[in-house]
């Protein structure tokens, strides 16, 4: 490939981004607000230590969601259950690390392992749906959203509830775990004591990360994937069997997306509650889109969407709808994928017109 | 007797349907499970299955033309959002024509997306989804925060409805200026079996129908007769099957899938309009509570067609209705249930299927024990009903489908050469 295509191809997010900010302004003056009063507010409050502090907390789920999406978007399919997948496994896991007295170590881990494991198989659902019922798997998965959410609130309210203290009332969360199923928080080991508590899960993301490029680029079973996703049959022909991979790429992506709840769950709230922030698998597509699959991508993606969410909290003091964050995220996905696509496309026909060249060269 | 038996043989899902309607009726003959057949659940069901309805008319439109549209969603969310502003402000039939505008312009930009950029269509369609819920969530905060009822969430009430008619003679309708005989309630009324439940049926259909109900009905005809008799519908369908073939004739292939896609878009809108306007008039977040979604689902197992988008809304509404309107009722389902997998399981162990047989067999009995031990179904899982028929009725529907060949593929300008 030509230099400049893999400059031009580098900074294709910068681009899209910088569109983004041009129609977020334009949307500001049109509501009669001053756009670079905006933009200089977020920035300043966005990097404060407090608000990074906050905008890492907020990046793990986050990053950890992108990452089971994008197993999915590698051999070609869109799991969009990580909603559904990840507040089942957390619940169950919740219950689970309640009830059980373990060692520190293994008592965490096994909360992961349930969490994982929960997820996985509510997400293999949709891929045996799909090898054996031939149910497309963003219908399938989108409906188990709603139907994990359903069971989600009827154990909830009538199975792990916790009784008030005069045992009368039942309040629809799951017990503490016990402080071996806690993990504590980072900043004594960074000695930044004076700052908010840094979830220690971050850790956590970082091994995700590692594992997902591990897999995707390392094994042969990612091999499979990655040519599944690219040319089904041609990947059929050398061997790989479309079916057993759609059921383990769905049972790796749940599985990976049953610890998007971890860093809530053992690091913050140390209990499944109403509380439990949702959304976060939606949030994840829009990373993984912005990060294109690519592990440091994804990772920059999911810190830009917590920078937005954290920064524009100050908006509302100064007069300045937040919400504009929510039109902002639309935005950047938006034209993000537009000026993916666009980017490719051109390099595309850039490069066929260079190998022609060369092939005309040599007759 | 042979000819019975020979005509099961043949029709095979239609004896199925057949059964699982007998038993329907017969439940509904027990007191607590009446709700089943009654007008008033028929008339909810219309109610809340034409805004699936009109979004999978459009998607019809869209897929067609060779898109899939998964961002049916948040078009609709657009439609409930525009529809309720404008509602709010200048009357319901402002709201109308404001929602369709609202999901029309978010067709287009799936169009400008997947046709022009030919950008993945599912991709192009989560991105819709989540620009428009973000849209209307910095809308409502623009438009509401100064406004006593509305918010961040929700819109003030609407002002106005859309009138309304009953059919003369048989729902109790004007004729002439007089009013007439309610026929069809004082059949409901006899409790006969078969003639009430089909008289709740009709009732629930014919009485106080609105004017926009009406009209969304009766584009499953118009929808029918522009996609399957008019060239412009030939030429549509055309480009989703065989977009290279279409271009070598002559037809300008981008504009086909942009009039098809945009239109999803204002059909959709419509919905949206709809769910506000006669549902629930007021906007709140989060109302279309995943109706996109199941449009889309209607659209497959409705393999592609006007009728079986019609026949699919039915079901989706009627589970609706049922978790909105009578608890009991639900629990009736239970037991329906039940009695088809046993029936199902008898059939496939004749058969020789043992290990499908023997499942099915497991379930009824497992359906069967919880409906003894019961006196209703929980609230969380009545709410996911109509999500769940979705994936049982796909899984079983899925492999007989047709859909439009090339649909989902993206298609570039002269790609035949």
């Amino acid at each position: 490939m030509k230099i400049y295509l893999k400059i031009l191809s580098f900074f294709t997010p910068v681009i899209a981004l910088a569109i983004s900010f041009g129609l977020t302004t334009f949307i500001l003056i049109m509501i009669d607000r001053d756009p670079v009063e905006t933009f200089t507010l977020m920035f300043d409050y966005g990097t404060t230590g407090k608000s990074i502090v906050s905008i890492l907390n907020r990046s793990i789920p986050l990053y950890i969601s992108a990452v089971a999406v994008a197993v999915g978007f590698k051999m070609g399919m869109f799991n969009i259950g990580v909603e559904g997948q990840y507040i089942l496994g957390a619940l169950i896991a919740a219950q689970v690390g309640a009830v059980l007295i373990l060692p520190r170590p293994l008592h965490v881990l096994t909360i992961f392992i349930v969490a994982a494991v929960v997820s996985g198989i509510w997400a293999g659902i949709s891929g045996y749906l799909k090898v054996k019922k031939g149910v497309h798997e963003v219908i399938s998965t989108i409906m188990l959203n709603y139907i994990g959410a359903g069971i989600v609130a009827y154990l909830l309210a009538n199975v792990f509830f916790e009784k008030d203290e005069n045992n009368s009332l039942k309040v629809p969360q799951t017990n503490y775990l016990l402080e071996s199923g806690q993990l504590p928080p980072l900043n004594n080991i960074l000695g930044i004591e004076d700052l908010p508590n840094l979830n220690s899960f971050i850790v956590g993301a970082v091994f995700v990360g590692i594992f997902y490029y591990w897999l995707v680029w390392k094994t042969s079973l990612g091999f499979d994937l990655r040519a599944t996703g690219l040319n089904p049959v041609a990947a059929k022909f050398s061997g790989a069997d479309p079916n057993k991979l759609i059921v383990l790429a769905m049972l790796i992506s749940g599985g990976i997306a049953g610890l998007v709840g971890m860093s809530n769950l053992v690091g913050y709230f140390h209990r499944y509650t109403i509380d439990f922030p949702t959304g976060l698998g939606f949030a994840g597509i829009t990373v993984a889109l912005l990060g294109r699959n690519h592990p440091v991508g994804m990772a920059l993606g999911a810190l830009l969407i917590s920078f937005l969410e954290r920064s524009s909290q100050i908006l509302d003091l100064n007069n300045i709808p937040k919400e504009i964050e929510r039109i902002m995220q639309g935005i950047v996905i938006l034209v993000v994928v537009v000026s993916y696509e666009v980017v490719r496309r051109y390099i595309l026909t850039q490069e066929v017109k260079l190998a022609s060249r060369m092939v005309d060269k040599d007759e | 007797m042979s000819n019975f038996l020979n005509f099961i043989k043949d029709n095979k899902e239609k004896t199925f349907f057949i059964f699982i309607l007998f038993w329907l009726l017969v439940i509904a003959q027990i007191e607590t499970y009446s709700q089943l057949t009654t007008s008033g659940t028929f008339a909810a069901t219309m109610r809340l299955a034409i805004p699936i309805l009109l979004a999978g008319l459009g998607g019809i439109f869209s897929e067609r033309s060779g898109v899939v549209n998964i961002g049916l969603e948040g078009m609709m969310i657009m439609g409930t959002w525009f529809g309720a502003w404008a509602a709010w402000l200048y009357g319901p039939w402002w709201g109308v024509a404001a929602g369709i505008f609202g999901g029309l312009i978010f067709g287009l930009i799936h169009a400008i997306a997947t046709v022009s950029f030919q950008v993945d269509h599912i991709v192009s369609g989560v991105a819709i989804n989540i620009l428009a819920a973000g849209t209307a969530r910095f809308f409502s905060v623009v438009a509401y925060a100064n406004e006593s009822q509305g918010g961040a969430t929700q819109s003030p009430r609407i002002s106005g409805e859309i009138s309304s008619f009953s059919l003369p003679f048989l729902s109790g309708g004007t004729f002439l200026g007089n009013e007439t005989i309610d026929l069809l309630r004082n059949l409901e009324d006899l409790n006969l079996f078969f003639i009430s439940d089909i008289s709740g049926l009709l009732g629930g259909l014919t009485r106080d129908i609105s004017y926009l109900s009406f009209i969304a009905l009766s584009l499953v005809p118009i929808c029918m007769w522009v996609l399957w008799s008019t060239p412009f519908g030939l030429q549509l369908r055309s480009v989703g099957e065989f977009p290279v073939g279409s271009e070598s004739l002559g037809i300008n292939v981008y504009l086909m899938k942009y009039i098809g896609v945009t239109l999803s878009g204002a059909f959709s809108g419509l919905a949206g309009a709809y769910l506000v306007i006669e549902s629930s008039g007021i906007y709140r977040e989060n109302q279309t509570g995943g109706r996109g979604f199941i449009a889309l689902a209607s659209v497959i197992f409705g393999n592609w067609r006007p009728t079986g988008v019609l026949m699919g809304s039915g079901l989706f509404g009627y589970a609706d209705a049922l978790q909105l309107r009578s608890e009991e009722s639900v629990h009736g389902l239970l037991l329906l249930i039940s009695i088809v997998l046993l029936a199902l399981s008898i059939y496939l162990l004749f058969n020789k299927k043992s290990r499908n047989g023997a499942i099915s067999l497991l379930m009824a009995f497992g359906f069967g024990i919880w409906f003894l031990n019961s006196t209703s179904v929980p609230n969380e899982f009545v709410y996911f009903t109509p999500h769940i028929t979705t994936l049982v009725v796909l899984s079983f529907a899925s492999q007989r489908l047709r859909m439009p060949k090339s649909v989902g593929q993206p298609y570039k300008k002269g790609e035949g050469g």
